[in-house]
């Protein structure tokens, strides 16, 4: 099934980038929500309650035709529409960013609050303390729990085959429209899936093993 | 020079301070004694307005560090803070430490940032743990690290709150010993301590605090040797 090897290049492109615009999403939110500054920490709980309070397959249908839908209707044209990569990297990195800003604030809140207070009473802004102090610290904690939303990510980018991006699951039943044979199909697909996340572990885990001893 | 005047502090419905008023003068080594819970580490803590007080006003010299309008980070570059449990950083070693603040906060060069660093890890007697981290050095080590990299701003003021609480007893005399020398120094100094051997040793002036105000205070010798106050009395017969 060499078809199954192009859509598991799709999946793993959209959730490559949709985990790194996630992070600098997650990090901005995360710090938002620790903010001083209440419109700030209004905004950000807002984001992350809604993109966590709706199934990420609603987030999908909503983007890629509601919005058009809206558009078209109030300006009385038609053809107003998202590209499917577009609807695609949009909604899986706003998604993951309301994770991994918990993941990240969960991570900073972590740290003992005597490094915090260490760092101010050296003179230190309150900037420059979570950034030299805080956030190098909260990074590495933060590995384990950003590894799981990295896999679960990438298992979760199966639900675009509904508005037809060809990764992995999409490739499958297109597969199986051709040949009504859905055993094989199904079950090469959860393979796929099985190899990355797999693989995806095995390689978080290395990094982690390595960090962990270089800091020592 | 540190001026307090009617210093009070609440926790939500916990007032923690009733009022505390106090002027301690340039070189003065003043140690402040009392109960737990009886307030003294929170009006440490509120020198360096690491707690923010609910009233009154703080004036180090002669800047009133309560006024909003005054740069919290300038004032706290000139008062060094060490803490219960040390709060090293733990993913840097030992100069790292010691040198960041200086590089980040006064624009120092590192080359000599590090040359301070280490004079001043030669006086607490920690040269051959420059490159550790904090994680390998033991709780004495660790707070006489923690002393340097508070003196490597070069501060006027140093703040103690309890140095030597969190350490084992073999390790105390150590870290007094840095402090006694910093003492002989001329550095104006603020220590919270349950250590009455050593406050009386090195102090010039020793505050009995309890219930969130001063309830006595005298030097040394007055204050250990002939306490005026009955509660006073009852909390040295049970520590002395």
């Amino acid at each position: 099934m060499p078809r199954l090897w192009e859509g598991a290049g799709i999946t793993i492109k959209i959730t490559a980038i949709a985990v790194c615009v996630g992070m600098i999403i997650g990090m901005v939110m995360a710090l938002s929500k620790l903010s001083h500054i209440w419109p700030l920490r209004i905004i950000s709980n807002i984001y992350i309650e809604c993109l966590r309070g709706t199934p990420l397959y609603v987030q999908i249908l909503l983007f890629h035709f509601g919005i058009p839908g809206l558009v078209n209707s109030m300006d009385g044209m038609s053809g107003f529409h998202f590209d499917v990569m577009t609807t695609a990297i949009v909604v899986c990195s706003l998604n993951s960013g309301a994770y991994i800003a918990e993941i990240f604030r969960s991570g900073i809140q972590s740290i003992d609050r005597g490094q915090m207070e260490a760092a101010r009473s050296l003179g230190m802004t309150h900037t420059k303390a979570m950034q030299y102090i805080i956030l190098p610290q909260a990074v590495k904690r933060v590995i384990p729990p950003l590894c799981n939303e990295f896999i679960v990510l990438l298992k979760d980018t199966s639900l675009l085959a509904v508005i037809g991006v060809t990764e992995i699951m999409k490739t499958g039943q297109i597969y199986i429209t051709t040949t009504y044979a859905p055993f094989p199909a199904y079950i090469g697909v959860a393979c796929v899936y099985l190899i990355l996340t797999f693989t995806i572990s095995r390689v978080v885990n290395y990094i982690e093993v390595k960090w962990n001893m270089s800091s020592k | 020079m540190i001026e307090v005047k009617d210093l009070y502090k609440s926790f939500g419905k916990l007032e923690v301070l009733k009022g505390i008023t106090e002027t301690i003068q340039d070189q003065e080594v003043v140690c402040v004694i009392g109960p737990s819970g009886s307030g003294k580490s929170t009006f440490l803590r509120c020198l360096t307005l690491l707690e923010q007080p609910t009233s009154g006003t703080i004036i180090v010299d002669g800047v009133e560090i309560t006024d909003e309008k005054n740069d919290v980070n300038k004032i706290r570059e000139n008062m060094g803070m060490v803490f219960q449990r040390f709060n090293l950083f733990p993913h840097m070693n030992v100069l790292d430490n010691i040198t960041l603040a200086p590089i980040k906060v006064k624009g120092m060069d590192k080359a000599k940032a590090e040359a301070i660093a280490m004079e001043l890890l030669k006086k607490v007697g920690l040269v051959e743990k420059a490159q550790a981290h904090p994680d390998n050095l033991s709780g004495g080590q660790q707070q006489r690290v923690a002393i340097a990299r508070a003196l490597a701003m070069n501060p006027d003021i140093m703040l103690f709150d309890e140095p030597t609480s969190a350490l084992d007893p073999e390790m105390v005399g150590e870290v007094l010993n840095v402090i006694r020398d910093l003492a002989k120094e001329g550095m104006t100094m603020v220590i919270v301590t349950h250590e009455m051997g050593f406050a009386r040793e090195v102090a010039d002036r020793v505050l009995f605090i309890d219930g969130g105000k001063v309830l006595e205070q005298g030097t040394p010798q007055e204050l250990f040797g002939n306490p005026q106050q009955e509660r006073t009395k009852n909390f040295l017969a049970k520590v002395l």
